[in-house]
């Protein structure tokens, strides 16, 4: 069977000798034209006047495009209408695309699109959180508060009480590939749109609305994306659409992307928070109660930033039992690149949150911080209750016009309908909020079922010598005055399934032809994370194939229309199962021909090594098609599937958001130049828990670039925004993504080996997002390394650059 | 202007080629090679990494801020053109095997970078590809899969592009710059020139003050694929052999201005370890290939790391003017922000660095370790008899706006004991100095800080003690 077996990613052979094509290598037709954005040169005003003429007549300009020229929708937003392809005057962030230059070459278009003159009447940008709260620029009429229990009173009753107040910096995807997309018209107005997308349904939406004509006539296709990360869920809307407005209108192909510096101007990038806490423990270290306040940083426009700062407050227990907690979240309107998805999509500034709280009780207790977290995990698995009472989904009534495949879509009836039952169902357990909870219940009422992290701690703590290693590290920093040593453990638990519970669901198209082969396609796109690869191998797992009979091809929205993004982790899950339904359908119609012939219970042929059996007869899979074609049965079915048992309301805060959660742990260690602040992770050691693995080579490598992801983000990665709204951090030469020798130069990796105990693809867990959050742990061993530099805590804020880090010792020494 | 090289094996003569067109560009539009991918257009990323030999080495070179003149007698392989027929490179195939890839845009780019790494047998994988970012993999199973294939054998057709070149296409270029004058391109569109030593060069340069000297391009480069720039007449550097001169003598080490950041760094390491280590930071392979000392140093950059350390080791600069040549302190050549003490023509040919005993500590203080702009580059020379400081010479980079010494600390120390108090002066004295301002890689306070931490470092490490977060294992 293919799967849980090693093998390489699909396209390995094509990457390594350049023969993979992305959107920019796809040969084009003779006279492609090509695209560029002018920008705005101010973050927030008004369009005074404009005059392109120098922009029109320079070399090789076909056309120049103002929101005035476009045809029909000026919409690229992946929500609430309110982000136009190009500004129609008013302009919200430094870099807005204004016009549209098209020209017959790239060059071209970059050179002609610096060419205008423009007057604003400017205004002065709102860049901060205390600027935003100040003018009360924000999505949502207010804060939206998720709470269980009685967080206050169980603060005040406490013993022991932190708080406090610090940052977390956003983060630019820097995926290799810059944003692309292709159009090209067809007759009868038609669109083929290729684009490197994690999400072809929106993009063929989109386009459809800006060219006015309905979805059918726009086909989107993706092969392959180099890097996404989220950031290519809906900030390839604007690429594709200028490229199908300026093919209509030309009448020729057009190609548009960005260059580097363009791309970092004009994109969105990880939600920058900032998170203010207070939380009470007792003696032992048992937390009684948190309060988080979250101010998310969403940029102009409202995206995809409602469901991200939700899953932020999702995660703000990470892996802890919460008895008594308050989340409140502000998601705060500025005049910076509207933030978007970002690997962890929320969770990791949420979970950084808590582990911070967890990091500054351990030092105000004087406890080992592992102990401490130890003390607050939620109940294993085994000692769980029963889940709470399931509540059947109530689907709301669509709009037509609305883009429902978004994780920004907005609900359309009266949400408060749609989950009271649910609400009701885990409010009944708090009626007394000093009476202790079922320790497995989240602040969201959701229990946790499948937790894993006790027996996982236990296992990495024993492999990594971190006990050994903790005395290590106090022993060096006790004889070396500039160098200071730190260690952490960080536990991440992540929920599976998108919180927009009506994107939980997969279509999948296969078919088997005469001679064997199979030709495999799903909703779901390829990043480089593998997904093609997991699911043919569960295709040829169902057919008892070889892997080499399942041709995996392009994602193409005639092919399987109303997909999902992918994104949330899912695409396995989802994808990885319709398929396995579409396999199953084919493989019954094949058994059912095979069995009649045979005079056999359908049931008793095998599907096995290339080999069809039944009785004592043995087939090749390639005659078993044949035969069933031959007797006139289709050899073609779609698969679909959606996640059962999730239900949630967004705006209670109550249900059950996930299917299932993925677990994590890791230690790392780090060196610290209190001098300077420079440091260094020395060493990493994770287990991480995939579930069955349909492949641990591919989940092995989610989990280390994971990792050395999310430690760039808390470590390297800093986005500076100057005090006019410039981002001064736009290009590989400012903004540092960890290089080679920035990986831990000892890093052990190993997957938990377990199962899901949910039904999931061959109970495989969910890998693309959660091993991000085990970065977390390089930032605490910075915080360990230097809160022996003074009797006071550090208070580190992220991204722990040298220079935050020297701040940390400053504070530590002096207090804040 | 006309160039011929070799591509993947099979020569190729290019006439009238416009002077500024990428050698990415080039093969992505021209030749339809689109393996060679662009992911920054700056040379900061390397997903448009190849390989260019001759018959001196093997390079690693970012195709993106390269010019095709600059290519003029090289060899030049791409990803589609390494592996044996069917045969895949040994570091292909180790990349396969080992899970290198993950969304694959990268990854042509490293295995080029592997594949001049395996054909100079190098094995500090981590220095060779600093260059090259990844995304996806966190890098661990590209270093395996690079270990993997240190010990392959090397393929065939190495060995025939070295034997190729001299003869197939230095003869030719012979016959050519006969036949034709040096301002080669009757295209008219953009003048450039290729002179063949320094004094081909002095009389083009005086004859056009206004010309544009391309040495490595690692700068200028950029001019052109970000700012746009049309840089009017060009001269290429590359056929300058005489600037690559290095001249190591009893009393002084002459370097010429095209020696190129990689041979700099094998030099100082034998002279000066710190100042090399400085150098392996502060560009990756690729650019060090291609980037000169006497460019570096030319564009006067106030956060250039060559000239805080050439100052704190006393170097004099070489500078010449058709057949003038004057000769100053390094120090002396940076006048204010973007200003140099540099006349209209005149141009960099060396610089100059006494032998001097090894006391030299360079600081690079940056955001990454590898390959990232200093926000305060340190350079400290102090010279310390019978526990006294009798000479001190001390240069910072991203302290002010030129490569400055900081005299006022340098007074500080001389005639002092050497001891912390010293230090503890000299830092205070930083201040007289500079007045660093706050930007995107630090703010004004942290540098002074740093500035000072890095005097105390010095001192520290002059009294054995570690203050490197480099040197420091799990």
């Amino acid at each position: 069977m293919s799967v849980a077996k090693p093998l390489p990613h699909d396209a390995a052979g094509l990457h390594v000798t350049g023969a993979a094509r992305y959107v920019d290598d796809v040969p084009v037709p003779k006279g492609c034209l090509h695209l560029a954005f002018g920008q705005s040169t101010i973050a927030r005003g008004r369009i005074a006047a404009m005059s392109l003429d120098d922009v029109a007549s320079a070399p090789g300009v076909v056309a120049v495009l103002t929101a005035d020229d476009l045809p029909f929708a000026n919409d690229v937003s992946a929500s609430i209408h309110d982000e136009p392809l190009l500004s129609g005057g008013v302009v919200h962030y430094l870099g807005q695309p204004l016009f549209l230059v098209v020209a017959t070459s790239h060059l071209a278009a970059r050179r002609a699109a610096r060419l205008a003159s423009v007057e604003y009447e400017e205004a002065e940008p709102i860049l901060t959180v205390d600027a935003a709260l100040a003018a009360n620029s924000r999505f949502e009429d207010g804060p939206r508060i998720y709470e269980m229990g009685d967080a206050a009173t169980a603060i005040a009753d406490a013993k022991h009480v932190v708080e406090g107040r610090f940052a977390i910096g956003g983060q630019e995807h820097f995926y290799l590939e810059g944003q692309a997309a292709l159009a090209q018209p067809g007759e009868n107005g038609d669109m083929h749109v290729i684009s490197s997308t994690q999400h072809p349904t929106e993009i063929q939406h989109k386009v459809a609305d800006a060219i006015g004509l309905p979805m059918h006539a726009v086909r989107v296709e993706t092969r392959r994306m180099g890097g996404g990360f989220g950031g290519k869920e809906s900030q390839g809307n604007a690429l594709a659409v200028g490229c199908a407005v300026a093919a209509r209108l030309t009448g020729k192909p057009c190609k548009m992307r960005y260059d580097r510096d363009d791309d970092m101007i004009i994109t969105g990038k990880r939600h920058a928070f900032e998170i203010a806490y207070r939380a009470g423990f007792d003696a032992s270290g048992q937390v009684k109660g948190v309060e988080f306040t979250q101010y998310a940083l969403c940029g102009w426009a409202q995206d995809l930033s409602l469901p991200v700062a939700d899953r932020a407050m999702l995660h703000s227990d990470n892996a802890y039992f919460l008895p008594n907690a308050r989340i409140e979240s502000h998601r705060l309107k500025t005049n910076h690149q509207s933030a978007t998805a970002f690997r962890g999509f929320g969770g990791p500034q949420g979970m950084v949150g808590i582990e911070r709280v967890m990091d500054h009780a351990a030092y105000v207790l004087g406890m080992d911080p592992v102990e401490l977290r130890r003390r607050n995990y939620y109940a294993a698995a085994s000692e769980a209750s029963d889940p709470s009472e399931h509540v059947d989904p109530t689907v709301p009534a669509a709009e037509p016009g609305n883009d429902l495949t978004s994780r920004g879509a907005v609900p359309t009836s009266d949400p408060d309908k749609v989950t009271v039952r649910a609400a009701q169902a885990a409010q009944s357990s708090l009626t007394n909020p000093a009476a202790p909870r079922t320790n497995n219940l989240t602040p969201y009422g959701m229990a946790v079922e499948d937790f894993e992290l006790h027996a996982m701690t236990d296992a990495l703590l024993k492999s990594s010598d971190y006990a050994a290693r903790r005395v290590r590290v106090d022993e060096w920093n006790a004889t070396h005055p500039h160098l200071k040593r730190g260690i952490a453990f960080s536990p991440v638990k992540f929920g599976i399934s998108f919180t927009l519970t009506h994107l939980n669901q997969a279509g999948a198209l296969v078919h088997v032809y005469q001679d064997g082969s199979v030709h495999l396609n799903h909703g779901g796109t390829e990043m480089g994370q593998g997904l093609f690869q997991k699911v043919a191998q569960v295709a040829a797992s169902r057919f008892g194939i070889d892997l080499d009979a399942v041709r995996i091809t392009a994602t193409d929205t005639a092919k399987v229309p109303n997909t999902s993004a992918t994104a949330a982790s899912s695409g396995s899950d989802l994808n990885g199962m319709a398929v396995r339904v579409a396999c199953d359908t084919i493989r019954d119609r094949i058994a059912d021909v095979i069995a009649e012939r045979h005079q056999a219970e359908p049931a008793s042929v095998r599907f096995a090594d290339g080999r069809v059996m039944v009785a004592d007869t043995t087939y090749s899979f390639a005659e078993a098609a044949a035969l069933a074609y031959q007797a006139r049965v289709s050899l073609s079915s779609t698969g679909y599937y959606k996640t059962p048992k999730i239900e949630w309301d967004r705006i209670r805060g109550r249900g059950r958001p996930f299917f299932y959660f993925a677990y994590g742990a890791a230690v790392t260690e780090v060196v610290v130049n209190v001098l300077t602040g420079e440091n260094r992770i020395l060493r990493a050691d994770i287990l991480h828990d995939a579930g069955a693995s349909l492949n641990p080579a591919l989940d092995i490598g989610q989990v280390e670039g994971g990792y050395v992801q999310g430690a760039g983000w808390l470590t390297t990665e800093e986005l500076v925004w100057d005090a006019r709204g410039a981002l001064k951090t736009h290009a590989p030469s400012t903004y540092k993504i960890p290089a080679c020798s920035d990986r831990p130069e000892v890093f052990n990796v190993a997957l938990w080996d377990g199962q899901n105990r949910e039904e999931t693809i061959y109970r495989s867990k969910a890998v693309g997002e959660p091993p991000f959050m085990l970065g977390i742990s390089a930032w605490l061993a910075l915080s360990d390394a230097v809160s022996g530099c003074g009797p006071h805590y550090p208070g580190l804020n992220a991204p722990a650059t040298a220079e935050e880090v020297w701040n940390a010792v400053r504070r530590a020494r002096d207090g804040l | 202007m006309d160039i011929t090289f070799l591509l993947n094996g099979e020569r190729v003569r290019l006439h009238d080629v416009a002077p500024t067109v990428t050698l990415l560009d080039w093969l992505r539009e021209e030749r339809g090679l689109t393996g060679t991918k662009e992911g920054c257009n700056e040379g900061d990323c390397g997903a448009c990494t190849v390989m260019v030999s001759d018959e001196h080495d093997a390079r690693a070179l970012n195709a993106c801020i390269l010019f095709l003149p600059q290519l003029h007698g090289k060899s030049v392989r791409t990803v589609e053109g390494v592996a044996d027929g069917d045969t895949l490179h040994p570091v292909q195939r180790a990349m396969i095997d080992h899970h290198g890839s993950q969304c694959g845009f990268c990854t042509p780019g490293f295995v080029m970078s592997m594949v001049a790494a395996h054909a100079n047998g190098a094995t500090d994988h981590d220095v060779q590809l600093a260059g090259n970012l990844c995304r996806c993999t966190g890098y661990a199973p590209i270093i395996r899969a690079a270990k993997a294939a240190e010990t392959a054998p090397r393929p065939d057709w190495l060995g025939r592009d070295r034997s190729l070149l001299p003869s197939e296409i230095s003869s030719e270029e012979a016959a050519e710059k006969n036949a034709k004058p040096l301002d080669a391109n009757e295209a008219g569109e953009q003048t450039a020139f290729a002179p063949g030593n320094a004094d081909e060069l002095a009389a083009i340069y005086v004859a056009h003050p206004d010309a544009t000297l391309v040495a490595g391009a690692t700068d200028v480069g950029l001019w052109v694929t970000k700012q746009l720039r049309d840089l009017g007449p060009v001269i290429f550097l590359n056929r300058c052999e005489d600037l690559r001169a290095i001249d190591v003598s009893t009393d002084t080490i002459r370097i010429g201005a095209m020696v190129d950041m990689n041979r700099l760094r094998l030099l100082m390491e034998n002279h000066h370890p710190s100042y090399a280590e400085m150098i392996r930071r502060y560009a990756s392979v690729q650019i060090r290939h291609a980037a000169t000392i006497g460019g570096n140093i030319a564009n006067g950059s106030p956060i250039g790391d060559n000239p805080p350390a050439l100052i704190a080791l006393g170097a004099r600069l070489h500078l010449r003017k058709g057949d003038a040549r004057r000769e100053i302190p390094l120090e002396e050549f940076f006048l204010d922000y973007g200003k140099q003490d540099r006349a209209p023509g005149e141009f960099v040919e060396a610089v100059s660095i006494p032998r001097q005993p090894d006391q030299l500590k360079c600081y690079k203080l940056s955001k990454r370790f590898d390959q990232d702009i200093s926000a305060v580059c340190g350079c400290i020379s102090v010279s310390i008899t019978d526990g006294a400081v009798t000479a001190a010479r001390i240069a910072f980079g991203g302290m002010a706006g030129i490569p400055k010494r900081a005299r006022t600390a340098e007074a500080a120390l001389i005639g002092s004991s050497w001891d912390e108090a010293a230090i503890v002066a000299a830092q205070e004295a930083l201040l007289a100095d500079f007045s660093p301002l706050t930007d995107m890689r630090a703010s004004a306070g942290y540098r002074m800080e740093a500035a000072k931490a890095m005097l105390m470092r010095y001192f520290a490490e002059d009294h054995g003690m570690t203050t490197d977060v480099l040197e420091v294992r799990a």
